[in-house]
Order: C-alpha cells, then sequence, then structure tokens
C-alpha cells in the first residue's frame, strides 16, 4: 500500500506535478488496516496532515469495506477503486453510492492480474494503472515508469504487465458505462 | 538534480556528498533507511574512503563516531527516541570534547508507554547536551542542512544534530532538488581538525578537569555556540549563493510584518502552519509564523526582532516538559523576557498524532481573539482523561494508565490520524 502511494507520487512527479506520498500514522502490527496518502497539486505541498477528505480513494483489501468507515471525508464528485473480482453491487455497496450518484466506482481485479503476471498476490501496480485509466489524471506511461524505478527485471516488467491489464479492464469498463 | 525520493533517501544522498569517511550506526525506526542506503552505497563503493560500522548498540555508534572524529576521520551517526536516550552519555562527551560529529535525528517520541511515531522529545531532551541542533521544515531544507551541518561542525569544532520529523519526512516522498558532487565539494572543504590523536604528534584528549578548569572549558562550548549564531547566518547566505536556494540559517519567517498573533514551531509543522496563516489572513486575521531552525543556539535576539510588532505568540510544540509544560515555549519566553508579551503553548502532535489545519485554526483563532490559554493540549480527549482521574481517586488498584485508556478507545485502526 504503502509502495503504492509511492509510485503514484513519482508517476504524479514526472508529469510535472508536485506530489506528496506518505505512510499513515497509525496502529504498526501485521494484519491491522493500513493506510497510505498522496496528494497532488499545481504548487509546492506544504501541508503535512493526513488526506482526510480524499478526491480519490483505492482500496486494496474488500475484507475493509464493512469494518472501517472508509469512505469518511470522500470528496461527492471523485473516483473510487476497489480491488475485486466482483462487481460494486455484490460488494454491498449500492446504496452508498445511490447516495454520492457522483462518485465514479469501478472494481478491477488486481490482485487476480498480479498473481497472473507477477505471480504473487501484490495488487499494488495493478491499481495504479487502473487508477491512471479511472481518473486519466496521469498517463499510463509514467505508471509503467514509476514502477520500473520502483522495481528492476522480471518482477517490473510483470507488475507493468499487470498495471497494462487493468489500465486496459478499466478503460473497457468506463467505455461500457459511457455507452449505456 | 530534482528527484522524486524519500526523505530518508535523501539524506543518505546528501551525506554521502558531504564524503564522510566513517559512518556507524544501530538501526532504530524511523531512522534506518537512513543509514540502510548508506550502508548499501559504502558497499557499492558509491562513497569513497568510507569505512561503514556495524555496532552493537547506539552507545556504541557514538562512541565510535567520537573514536574516528579524534582520529581526524569525518563521522557521521543517526538515530532516534530510545536510541538518543541510550547515546546520552556520548552524546555529552562528543561535544565536551569539541569533535565535530553530524548526527541526523529521525524524530519519534519517547517511551513508555512505547510508541514509534513521531514527536520531538527525543532531541528536545538533548538540548543542553552541548551540540547544535538544526530542525528541518521539509526534505529539501534536511538536504541541505546536512551539507551545511558538516562545515558548521567543522569550522566551530562543534557536533551538530540535524532534526528531520521521522515518519512525516523521514518517509515522505516529495521533491527533491539533490546537488552535485561538485557543487557540495566547492561548499565543504576537506576536514581539516582542531585537533588529532596522531601518533607523530602525541596529545591527551579527554584529560581529567578539576574545579579550577572547568568552568572555563564549559563556558568555551558556551562561547562556540554563541560564534554559532553568526556563522549559521553566514553558511545559509554562503549556500544560497552557491546552491540558488534559501535553506538554514537562524531561523525563517512567514507573513509577519504585521503580524499580531505569532506562531512560533520547529521542523516539518511549519508547513501546516504555513497553509493555516494563509487561511486566516483571507479572513482578514493579522497572523504569521517563525520557524525556528536552529533551536541550540537559541536564536533569541533574532526572535526578539521578528517578534516585536506581535501582541501575542503562540508556540506549537511536539515535546511536553511534565511539570512545567513547553519547552520551546520557555525558551521563547525567555527571549522576550520583560517586553510583557503573552506567550501561549501548543502542544501538539504527540507521539504522531495529527495536527491538522482545522484544529490549529481553531486553536489560532482563539488565540487572536485573546480566548487561549496559557497552555492547551491540541485536541485532547476530555472525557477520556476525565475517566481515567475518575478511576485513580475511585480506585485504589487503578490499574496501568496506558492501558485503560487504549482499552477505552476501543480498536485505534479504523481512524485516521
Amino acid at each position: 500500500m504503502v509502495t503504492a502511494a509511492e509510485m503514484l507520487s513519482i508517476a504524479g512527479f514526472r508529469e510535472d506535478w508536485h506530489t506528496q506520498a506518505f505512510p499513515s500514522f497509525g496502529s504498526e502490527r501485521m494484519g491491522a488496516p493500513v493506510m497510505a496518502f498522496c496528494r497532488f497539486d499545481d504548487k509546492p505541498i506544504r501541508l503535512r496532515e493526513p488526506v482526510i477528505a480524499p478526491d480519490a480513494l483505492i482500496i486494496q483489501d474488500t475484507t475493509l469495506l464493512h469494518q472501517v468507515s472508509l469512505f469518511e471525508g470522500m470528496s461527492d464528485h471523485g473516483f473510487v477503486l476497489i480491488n475485486s473480482n466482483r462487481s460494486t453491487s455484490r460488494l454491498g455497496l449500492d446504496e452508498f453510492f445511490d447516495e454520492h450518484p457522483r462518485i465514479e466506482v469501478l472494481t478491477v481485479p488486481a490482485t487476480q492480474l498480479a498473481q497472473e503476471h507477477v505471480g504473487r498476490p501484490l495488487p499494488n501496480a495493478a491499481l495504479l494503472g487502473g487508477f491512471a485509466a479511472l481518473t486519466g489524471l496521469i498517463g499510463f506511461e509514467s505508471v509503467a515508469a514509476a514502477i520500473e524505478e520502483k522495481f528492476s527485471g522480471r518482477v517490473a516488467a510483470g507488475n507493468i504487465a499487470a498495471a497494462r491489464g487493468a489500465f486496459a479492464q478499466v478503460t473497457e469498463s468506463l467505455g461500457a458505462d459511457a455507452a449505456c | 538534480m530534482l528527484k522524486q525520493i524519500e526523505g530518508s533517501r535523501a539524506v543518505a544522498e546528501a551525506v554521502a556528498l558531504c564524503r564522510p569517511e566513517v559512518i556507524c550506526a544501530y538501526p532504530i525506526t524511523p531512522q534506518t533507511h537512513i543509514v540502510e542506503n548508506l550502508g548499501q552505497m559504502v558497499k557499492a563503493e558509491e562513497i569513497e574512503r568510507c569505512e561503514f560500522i556495524n555496532v552493537e548498540s547506539e552507545f556504541a555508534a557514538l562512541s565510535v563516531a567520537i573514536g574516528a572524529s579524534a582520529t581526524g576521520a569525518r563521522a557521521y551517526t543517526a538515530t532516534a527516541s530510545q536510541g538518543l536516550l541510550f547515546m546520552a552519555e556520548a552524546v555529552y562527551n562528543a561535544s565536551g570534547l569539541g569533535l565535530p560529529i553530524v548526527m541526523t535525528i529521525g524524530n519519534r517520541a519517547i517511551g513508555a508507554p512505547i510508541n514509534i511515531w513521531n514527536d520531538q522529545q527525543d532531541s528536545m531532551s538533548m538540548r543542553d547536551a552541548g551540540w547544535i541542533q538544526l530542525y528541518a521544515e521539509t526534505n529539501q531544507e534536511a538536504v541541505d542542512l546536512h551539507i551545511q551541518a558538516f562545515r558548521l561542525a567543522e569550522e566551530l569544532s562543534v557536533p551538530v544534530m540535524v532534526c528531520v520529523d521521522g515518519f512525516i519526512l523521514t518517509h515522505a516522498y516529495e521533491r527533491v532538488d539533490l546537488p552535485t558532487q561538485a557543487q557540495v565539494d566547492a561548499f565543504l572543504p576537506p576536514y581539516e581538525p582542531r585537533q588529532i590523536l596522531d601518533p607523530a604528534d602525541p596529545v591527551t584528549i579527554g584529560a581529567m578537569v578539576g574545579p579550577e578548569a572547568f568552568t572555563e572549558v564549559r563556558y568555551l562550548a558556551h562561547y562556540r555556540q554563541m560564534q554559532a549564531l553568526w556563522l549559521i547566518p553566514e553558511l545559509a547566505e554562503a549556500f544560497s549563493e552557491q546552491f540558488g536556494r534559501a535553506s538554514g540559517g537562524l531561523l525563517h519567517e512567514y507573513r509577519n510584518e504585521d503580524a499580531e498573533t505569532l506562531v512560533v514551531a520547529l521542523g516539518s509543522v511549519n508547513g501546516t502552519i504555513k497553509d493555516v496563516v494563509d487561511q486566516l489572513r483571507n479572513e482578514g486575521v493579522a497572523i504569521g509564523s517563525i520557524s525556528i531552525t536552529s533551536f541550540r543556539p537559541f536564536p533569541a535576539k533574532r526572535l526578539r526582532e521578528g517578534l516585536r510588532h506581535a501582541k501575542r505568540v503562540v508556540v506549537i510544540e511536539k515535546s511536553l516538559a511534565v511539570g512545567i509544560g513547553g519547552i520551546v515555549s520557555t525558551n521563547v519566553r525567555m527571549a522576550l523576557a520583560g517586553d510583557g508579551l503573552p506567550v501561549h503553548t501548543v502542544i501538539a502532535g504527540l507521539g504522531g498524532r495529527a495536527i491538522t489545519q482545522h484544529s490549529l485554526s481553531e486553536a489560532l483563532d482563539k488565540a487572536h481573539r485573546g480566548h487561549l490559554e496559557p497552555l492547551t493540549f491540541l485536541d485532547l480527549r476530555h472525557d477520556v482523561i476525565h475517566r481515567e482521574i475518575e478511576r485513580l481517586e475511585t480506585q485504589r488498584r487503578s490499574g496501568p494508565v496506558a492501558e485503560n485508556i487504549l482499552r477505552e478507545l476501543g480498536s485505534v485502526a479504523d481512524r485516521i490520524g
């Protein structure tokens, strides 16, 4: 999760954004919910508080959906990307998104894509590929370059492939949405 | 070169550019990434003629740095929290002997209760140990302060601590401009020791000093720090000429020209404070801020100048002197003695509690209207402490306080900050 925020900040930096990524300052134990934050701005970022009102949310672990107040402070016209091979309806989120019709929400099977391309259940890169497609904030090439900065060799190539797969799937879902 | 980089990595690269000859360190969160990175660089021979020494404790880390420095090597180490406490005796020795070691502190709370997150209690506990203490506001400044620190330390023969807020800076990825080796070489000349253990010209370093001379030796330590009061701004000036950006110096002032309320703080929280100052200025509040970079020596005169138009001062501080209140504010009050200016202490960010714009602007607005108490604890959960105080008063075996509070709060993982 922390690596995802770091790679997102690198991708943004490559497109001349001022970005800031940092881990949550919460409980540190294995299995505890972990948050990481990333800010984008066109001027230097001075603020050091955690992101309290996110414009976009990437959820890696769906088991948190009904345990933790994940959507607290969420912007009314933001983006939500969830790591899952199930639809948001199947995840029991219809009620929330019906109440917030301007939030764009999609799921992408990032862990599955990572298993396929990297051989390990590490969904970070795939989620960033999906995030680039969903928000249009950063281009896919910047995501790929950020992955290459963090990893090398086969691991980098696998992660880029996973990210490309997620990018394509999300682009397709958005197209299908626009069509109906 | 502009890089999007982790704070710890940026500090490690800056230290490497300063051509250290001996690095010894013992890992402790949140400082670990710095020395891990340096260890890798030494192993990969990216730092020429540098020895990385793995030691068995923080006490050994600084002791080895002392030995290395006494033989004329440029020595560096880093630590945090309990690690700094464990090396306390050596901290006093390094400054007492006048050895120009540079040490990074990845600022972290001190236990008990054990807590790995950021506040500044650790470096504050060593504020009177004779080291110069510089506090970085951003990772860019952390980089720049390390380069200045080696030159400052070596010109005065005084050790320097560069304090970098743990996690908030050490683990943050942000844009940092890293200088070239040629730029750093032009700014930082090779180390020329004032004293050196040299078999060809033997001296004793660390002699026993009795009442006949102890005061004089201590006075000279103070004298050297007073010299730093002019050397620090001079080096910042030279740095800005050479590197093209302002970094370091005794303090930074922000929108304080006509400010009636002035906020004083150390380190990364100044970023959030500046955003709050802008917000309150937009609402018509005459407010400004001062970020103290050099806490030791304490820039009393510069602070007095910066505060001369103020009607009140609010010190936001990440440490607590139990039994009296603020540490930074005590120093600020001393600098302003006789001016009659009210100085408010706001204890904030202890053990990593997020200092939010919302809570800050509420406290500062209150101060501006003259309603802030002399000592407040930002976002203190009054209900929780009242229940615990009640337990303390009604039950003899009330149990351990920290565990009681945790039980009271339930799961802590479902909240931000």
